[in-house]
């Protein structure tokens, strides 16, 4: 049969996009609703004395205000992780007492008959505040640093195998340096946006979210309403990043808002607003101390990380986590430290961990390369990981090797003059540098419902949700091939709580997670066809065996005798079917419970979990031994810089992503999310950077103006490849997420370049041009 | 936003009329001052639109005068045939401002009152003496990485933040204003005002004056002009340093000046230390230098902005080897 998995077909939803009939969650319009706007603090730690709403109040559309003098109460969240609903703020419900945290947090919502008037109103509340002293910077507070239990979700962020101090002391060759990266904010071009609707007990919610499974548990958990009687929909998002993977105060506050004024409220954040109370990355101090070799063999690795959060919840950036497994080394010691600031909580960002951790590690793996005068690609070879030395496990399989090659050729590598500041073009430094990229495999319990119908065309519906990346066309192939009908003939409906739980689009998972489950609920439709077939004495396939049945363009047939069949219409009309339908739960988990896993929480969907006994798509996709293996995708990245010797202008002139991300489910797509990451990776390599003001600790780069992402013109040549074999044992389809492996080499590989251009090694991202004078 | 009456002048002399009382504020292309008013740091009573009036054109006077039109429009005017041959400096500073559709958009008028971009004017919980007179200077002290080190008061870092300006101040261009009395000339030095005590007050121009064009006198030398502009960004983004190169060259020597900074400057720097080092000297790198030395000798640093008394000079060097190599 001729697979759609593979093909580089279009966007299914791009029509919808470019001609604006996608509808995002700020462009719903109920019939009598007000517009919502969220007057923040002004202050990072203290009390609210007084809101003086008067002049507010007689303002011009007028028609409401909430605080926390007349908010509904709310209840702790009942669920603390990505998969079912994990709410920012843990220890600070919203509006529910006086204290102040941070700069920027939401102290009351102003409502309007329009947006202006909201606006307007918002402007005219008066707060007044018994300031006290807050904690602002990172480097000034590091004596309260403490060395948090686990990081998300349970995971373990505390690692240590062999004996990485002795080792280190017994070591040939001895390095330690130390990396700082700055908070960088995630501005997905779609702001925060909610729009509420009660309908007596029932709430109806359009949220920007990345999982709408999670805010509707949320919902319901806080607001202290039944879980039947709340519905989240997200049919489209722009972007997320990991802003959207938990949710923020703004979602509970509109439905708060539209209870109070008992009218639809919409509240969508403006971007100075996502700068405080929409998480953000941490900032990090990372310790990278390696004990080698001469021949630059490994002994020994430390990587000890201090970030921040807030005074509301505890989020880790665990910078250090794939160290333990990215090289071969008997002596790893990985350990996280957190110190609490007034500022609004963290939250995962884009490869969250790998990130800010690879930089470190990678650049130190540079720094070790240039003191033993060896080429940075073979001191990786010398250190190539064959196992999980971690977890004294397989990886499921690994090409990195090859990653490597074909990475360097892409580049011109070979051309490189290992000396720093050798090379020109013209009058610009040339550099090259490389770095490996690393992201685990994710995979998760994803449930999905399959129906087909007479007419021969087939919907699929899962609560998973399509952020930008492509979802909703990667499972309309995963669905098309599994029903062996053209892409023309499904409809993926995604983003909306009342469908089978999925994934929630974050740690990279949701194609590994959603597209088997998907898969094994267009079979389990199938099967049932032909159990039809079989007693269906009119069925040319009556009284034949169900293992002898197989499906094809659209018909069922006997596997020897294609002929021999009947179309799936034919079969339904005979059997006065308008539909069959389908559930299917595939709970499969490529992660341990202790390890980071952000959607460790699977779905609770007892129909599908029941009909999925007897599904056998599932029963082989769950009966797959998996715990011999490690399941990690790997790349290698190398760029080419030309860096002005006198006005230390870097531009990034070529960047090569050679990825192992298992079965490529669609070539663009596949190219458009790695090209996004190494995108993401030159703004963090070289611009991006929050800065907070050092007096009083509010948010000084504050909108896209002062808080740098790159443009057209800063882009370099990209090229991405991919290694395209399938993993044999992360499922049926064989492949793993793609969303963030794309960032985690780039931002080290152009530092490594600019240092080899110019032979100025800045360990203190972003690479400004101050920084190299 | 506040709510705002909104009129179209249909003359000259009706906007200067509807100026008269105070609280309203010209809106041409609008690509400053409608954010400006989104996030209440400007509000003005009455908007008063311009675009009808008959001020689009660039012509060149019997006496070589360039008279550029207040509402011509910053891309048609980077684009004139006229400016790319005779002043590339110009042109190159224009292009190098903004993106492209906000130069399609902006005024040659409105780019005279463009206003700063330092963090702090925009953000109306911070205190800036330039928004609110007296509420004191949150840059300072505080995050300034962007902020000005030349022609600073104890009440204001601000950086201007045009580059069409840089080039007009090396030009010297001179601004035609009509106000209640009748016309006026105003010579782009005395144009925009130092911060001193009053940052509030940026330009010389009265609130009921209405900038009609600005005028480039005939600088034939012109010709052998540059713009460099140097920032964190390949586009779209203000300068951390740019400089305005006019040189004269004749066998080697420098005839004459012209020499402007962006990026430093709480104004559009023209630079008289520089120019004066220049003018008789040789053209070589060490003229370059010792002017580079002497435009920013009386530099201020803050503390995240040290940096752009350097990189200003260097900018400032490779403007001057660009058009000394030329010659």
């Amino acid at each position: 049969m001729n697979e759609v998995v593979g093909k580089p077909i279009d966007r299914v939803d791009g029509r919808l996009k470019v001609t604006g009939k996608a509808t995002y969650s700020a462009e719903y319009f109920p019939k009598n609703m007000v517009y919502g706007v969220l007057v923040l603090s002004t202050i990072a730690k203290g009390r609210i004395k007084n809101i003086d709403s008067r002049q507010a109040e007689r303002a011009p559309g007028f028609v409401g205000i909430m605080s926390y003098k007349n908010s509904m109460s709310l209840h702790f969240p009942q669920s603390s992780d990505p998969g079912s609903g994990k709410f920012a703020e843990k220890d600070l419900l919203p509006m529910q007492n006086d204290r102040i945290f941070y700069d920027g947090q939401a102290v009351a919502v102003v409502m309007a008959e329009t947006f202006e008037q909201a606006e307007h109103a918002a402007s005219l509340v008066k707060i007044g505040y018994e300031i006290e002293k807050p904690a602002i910077k990172l480097e000034e507070n590091l004596s309260t640093k403490y060395k948090p239990v686990s990081g998300l979700g349970g995971a373990k962020i505390q690692v240590s195998r062999g004996v990485a101090d002795a080792a280190l002391q017994t070591s040939e060759v001895k390095f330690e340096q130390t990396y700082t990266t700055p908070v960088y904010h995630h501005n997905a071009m779609e702001p925060h946006a909610t729009v509420a609707e009660w309908n007596g007990d029932k709430l109806m919610v359009y949220d920007a979210t990345q999982s709408v499974a999670g805010s509707k548990n949320l919902l319901s958990s806080m607001l202290g309403v039944p879980p039947d009687k709340v519905n989240v929909t997200a049919l489209y998002i722009g972007g997320g990043f990991g802003s959207k993977g938990f949710s923020w105060p703004n979602t509970v506050l509109t439905a708060m808002a539209a209870k109070q004024v008992n009218r639809p409220v919409k509240l969508a954040l403006a971007r100075q607003q996502m700068f405080t109370t929409a998480g953000r990355r941490s900032q990090t101090i990372q310790k990278i101390s390696f004990g080698a070799t001469s021949a630059g063999k490994l002994n020994a690795i430390k990587h000890d990380t201090t970030s921040e959060s807030s005074f509301v919840d505890e989020f880790v950036e665990q910078a250090g986590v794939a160290t333990s497994i990215i090289y071969s080394c008997p002596n790893v010691e990985v350990s996280h430290s957190l110190v609490r600031l007034n500022r609004g909580t963290p939250c995962p960002t884009r490869a969250p961990g790998e990130a800010p951790g690879t930089y470190a590690l990678e650049v130190a793996m540079d720094e070790l390369a240039f003191e033993l005068k060896m080429d940075p690609v073979q001191l990786r070879l010398v250190n190539y990981a064959d196992t999980d030395e971690d977890k004294k496990k397989q990886f499921s399989s690994k090409s990195l090797i090859e990653c490597y090659r074909r990475g360097a050729e892409a580049i011109g590598w070979s051309q490189r003059n290992p000396q720093p500041r050798s090379m020109r073009e013209g009058n610009y430094l040339v550099g090259y540098g490389m770095a490996t990229a690393t992201y685990p495999a994710n995979r998760s319990a994803s449930s999905a419902k399959a129906i087909l119908y007479a007419d021969g065309h087939a919907e699929i519906m899962c609560a998973t949700q399509d952020i930008g990346t492509g979802t909703y066309t990667v499972m309309t192939q995963a669905a098309a091939d599994a029903f062996g009908l053209p892409v023309e003939k499904i409809q993926v409906k995604l983003g909306n709580s009342e469908y089978p739980k999925g994934a929630n689009s974050g740690g990279s998972q949701v194609t590994a997670s959603v597209g088997p489950a998907i898969r094994a609920a267009a079979l389990g439709v199938l099967e049932k066809l032909k159990k039809m077939a079989i007693l269906d004495n009119t069925s040319p396939l009556h009284g034949h065996k169900e293992e002898d049945i197989v499906a094809s363009d659209g018909r069922i047939h006997l596997k020897d005798n294609a002929d021999r069949g009947e179309t799936y219409t034919q079969l339904l009309n005979r059997q006065g079917l308008q539909k069959v339908e389908a559930l299917a739960k595939t709970n499969v988990s490529t992660r341990q419970q202790t390890e980071s896993n952000p959607a460790a929480a699977g779905s609770a969907d007892a129909a599908a979990e029941e009909e999925s006994k007897t599904n056998p798509a599932v029963q082989e996709d769950e009966h797959v031994d998996r715990k011999p293996y490690t399941f990690h995708s790997f790349g290698a990245q190398f760029v080419k810089v030309l860096v002005d010797p006198v006005l230390n202008t870097v531009k990034v002139d070529k960047a090569v992503a050679v990825m192992d991300i298992g079965k490529v489910m669609n070539i663009k797509l596949a190219k458009n999310q790695i090209m996004g990451g190494m995108i993401f990776g030159i703004g963090m390599a070289l611009m991006e950077e929050t800065a907070y003001d050092p007096n009083n600790g509010r948010v000084v780069t504050r909108d896209l103006a002062q808080y740098l992402v790159p443009v057209n013109a800063d882009m370099p040549q990209l090229e991405v490849q991919f290694i395209d074999v399938p993993d044999p044992y992360i499922s049926p389809i064989g492949a793993r997420g793609i969303g963030e492996i794309g960032i985690t080499g780039i931002t080290v590989a152009i530092n490594n370049a600019i240092y080899h251009a110019t032979g100025k090694r800045v360990r203190d991202l972003p690479v400004t041009l101050d920084k190299l004078i | 936003m506040e709510s705002f009456k909104f009129i179209r002048a249909n003359d000259p002399r009706g906007a200067i009329t509807s100026m008269t009382g105070g609280g309203a504020k010209i809106i041409a292309g609008g690509t400053n001052l409608v954010d400006l008013m989104k996030l209440n740091i400007e509000r003005p009573a009455q908007l008063i639109d311009i675009n009808g009036l008959k001020m689009q054109t660039i012509e060149t006077l019997p006496n070589g005068t360039i008279k550029i039109g207040a509402l011509v429009k910053n891309s048609d005017l980077a684009y004139h045939p006229l400016i790319m041959k005779n002043f590339p400096v110009l042109s190159e500073a224009l292009l190098s401002g903004a993106s492209a559709q906000l130069r399609n958009m902006a005024t040659v008028g409105g780019n005279l009152l463009q206003r700063t971009r330092c963090p702090y004017f925009y953000d109306t919980a911070a205190p800036c003496n330039k928004r609110v007179p007296g509420s004191g200077c949150s840059a300072i002290d505080g995050y300034n990485r962007n902020n000005a080190v030349l022609g600073t008061s104890k009440y204001c870092i601000a950086t201007h933040p045009s580059d069409m300006c840089v080039a007009m101040a090396a030009l010297g261009a001179v601004i035609h204003v009509q106000g209640p009395a009748g016309p006026r000339e105003i010579p782009f030095a005395d144009f925009h005002l130092l911060p001193a005590q009053t940052p509030q007050y940026e330009t010389t121009l009265k609130h009921d004056e209405l900038i009609t064009s600005v005028d480039i006198p005939p600088i034939p030398y012109a010709i052998r002009s540059h713009y460099l502009k140097v920032r964190d960004r390949a586009s779209y983004e203000f300068a951390l340093a740019s400089a305005a190169v006019i040189l004269d060259i004749n066998g080697g020597r420098i005839k004459d000046a012209r020499i402007a900074l962006g990026g430093v400057g709480t104004k559009p720097w023209r630079s008289k230390l520089a120019e004066k080092v220049l003018t008789g000297a040789a053209a070589n790198e060490q003229s370059y230098r010792t002017a580079a030395e002497a435009a920013l000798s009386e530099a201020k640093p803050y503390k995240h902005n040290a940096f752009k008394i350097e990189l200003a000079k260097r900018t400032l060097v490779h403007a001057l080897t660009t058009v000394g190599g030329m010659s």
